[in-house]
């Protein structure tokens, strides 16, 4: 059996951080765009896509990421596509994060004082532009602290891609450890990788939210 | 493509064990998390200065890292170290010390906005620093951050998902366990992720009842 070093563990984990990163990134984006169509069809949809949307929200925050991964991994599938687990990751890393930003950012929205949208709407503005020029540039402020916050739940979210068998950083401590037997310090290694890279943004959460406030007292 | 989902509820029985599992880690998982959380909150707030520190990084290790490698950690990586657990135990452990990080945010959250001439009113009755605590402290930060702290049981409750990685015979194990038996994998999954929803929606009007009840009085 090979003898594998320290520095041989590390250069692996670290290599599959990249597709922790990567998945993260393609989830939060997507998952941004996503969340802000529903917003906006929440906002600006009448009361059927209000009700929709919030099915939604409830559907993504009531239920396992873990059981959403294997419908997508699965379902994908029924639909005669062969799906990777990559590709499953992906879809339902984004629908996830999507329902969740939607909601942070309607409670942001919600939290703008009524008289905004009334004064605007007496300046004769329409909905787009009430939203354009009143409504999201405040919204925005307050939306950016939870916002940064909610990206280190999805990060912690990847990590059950392995599941499906995605090669991230956790599966790649899976097995790396079943073929080193040092699990101890392969998941003790996964585990500060992962904070080393959660860390950083949940401080910067902190901060702008501390920053915020200031600015509103 | 057709679906048959007969060939999933014909195995209830499968499924709920599962749920009992669920319900039952979850159960377990809550009183003594809360209880975790609310001790570190409280070392947090008052206590010296080395505890202080070390309380404020295991609540950041645990927050900033996934719940799955600490369930890994502590089931695969322990016994490296001599602690060897059946995969129930490593089960509860990592949802205990996973919620009692969160809770003990929450809690402090609470007691931080206890105003302070109530402290001082209750010290100048004589009580004594763990009845200030327990009794004037206490109940109305729990009543203030109680539905934060119900959404942070769901989600442990539904994180708990993972621990059929470790072969834990709880919900999303017994569903998978049926699809391998009958390869109807999104019908399984479909029956188990309803039933998660269901137990979320049950369990939160649940505490939101208990709430009250138990811990700050009508």
């Amino acid at each position: 059996m090979n003898d594998f070093s320290l520095w041989d563990i590390l250069r692996n984990l670290l290599l599959a951080l990249r597709w922790t990163v990567a998945l993260s990134a393609i989830a939060f984006v997507g998952g941004g765009l996503v969340g802000a169509l529903l917003l906006l069809a929440r906002l600006g949809g009448g009361p059927f896509f209000d009700k929709a949307v919030a099915l939604y929200v409830q559907l993504f925050q009531g239920t396992p990421l873990l059981m959403q991964l294997f419908l997508a991994y699965f379902g994908i599938a029924l639909l005669g596509i062969d799906v990777s687990p990559w590709t499953a990751a992906a879809l339902a890393l984004t629908l996830y994060t999507s329902a969740f930003l939607a909601e942070i950012w309607r409670g942001c929205v919600a939290s703008i004082p009524k008289g905004q949208w009334e004064a605007s709407s007496s300046l004769a503005l329409r909905f787009g532009e009430q939203l354009r020029h009143i409504i999201l540039p405040q919204a925005l402020k307050i939306a950016i602290p939870p916002t940064v916050g909610f990206l280190v739940q999805v990060i912690k979210g990847t990590a059950l891609a392995s599941v499906i068998g995605f090669v991230e950083l956790t599966k790649a401590g899976s097995m790396i450890s079943n073929a080193t037997f040092k699990p101890f310090v392969v998941f003790s290694c996964v585990a500060l990788m992962y904070f080393a890279l959660c860390f950083p943004v949940s401080l910067l959460a902190r901060q702008l939210e501390r920053k915020t406030h200031g600015r509103r007292a | 493509m057709e679906f048959d989902f007969g060939a999933i509820l014909v195995d209830w029985r499968m499924l709920a064990k599962g749920v009992a599992w669920t319900l039952g880690l979850t159960a377990i998982a809550t009183v003594i998390g809360m209880v975790l959380g609310t001790l570190c909150a409280w070392a947090r707030a008052s206590g010296p200065a080395w505890l202080r520190w070390v309380v404020g990084a295991y609540v950041e290790l645990i927050r900033n890292t996934p719940f799955i490698v600490q369930l890994f950690f502590i089931f695969f990586g322990l016994p490296a170290a001599g602690v060897k657990l059946a995969p129930e135990v490593a089960s509860v452990i990592a949802m205990v010390l996973n919620l009692g990080a969160y809770s003990t945010e929450i809690i402090r959250a609470g007691i931080e906005s206890t105003p302070r001439g109530q402290i001082e009113a209750a010290q100048s009755l004589a009580l004594d620093k763990v009845q200030v605590f327990t009794r004037v402290i206490l109940p109305p930060a729990m009543k203030k951050v109680w539905p934060a702290m119900v959404s942070q049981i769901i989600i442990v409750m539904l994180g708990s998902a993972v621990c059929s990685q470790i072969s834990v015979e709880e919900l999303s194990y017994a569903a998978n366990l049926i699809q391998s038996r009958n390869f109807r994998a999104f019908e399984a999954f479909i029956v188990a992720t309803l039933v998660y929803l269901a137990l979320s929606i049950l369990a939160r009007r649940l505490l939101n009842w208990l709430g009250p009840r138990f811990f700050f009085g009508r």
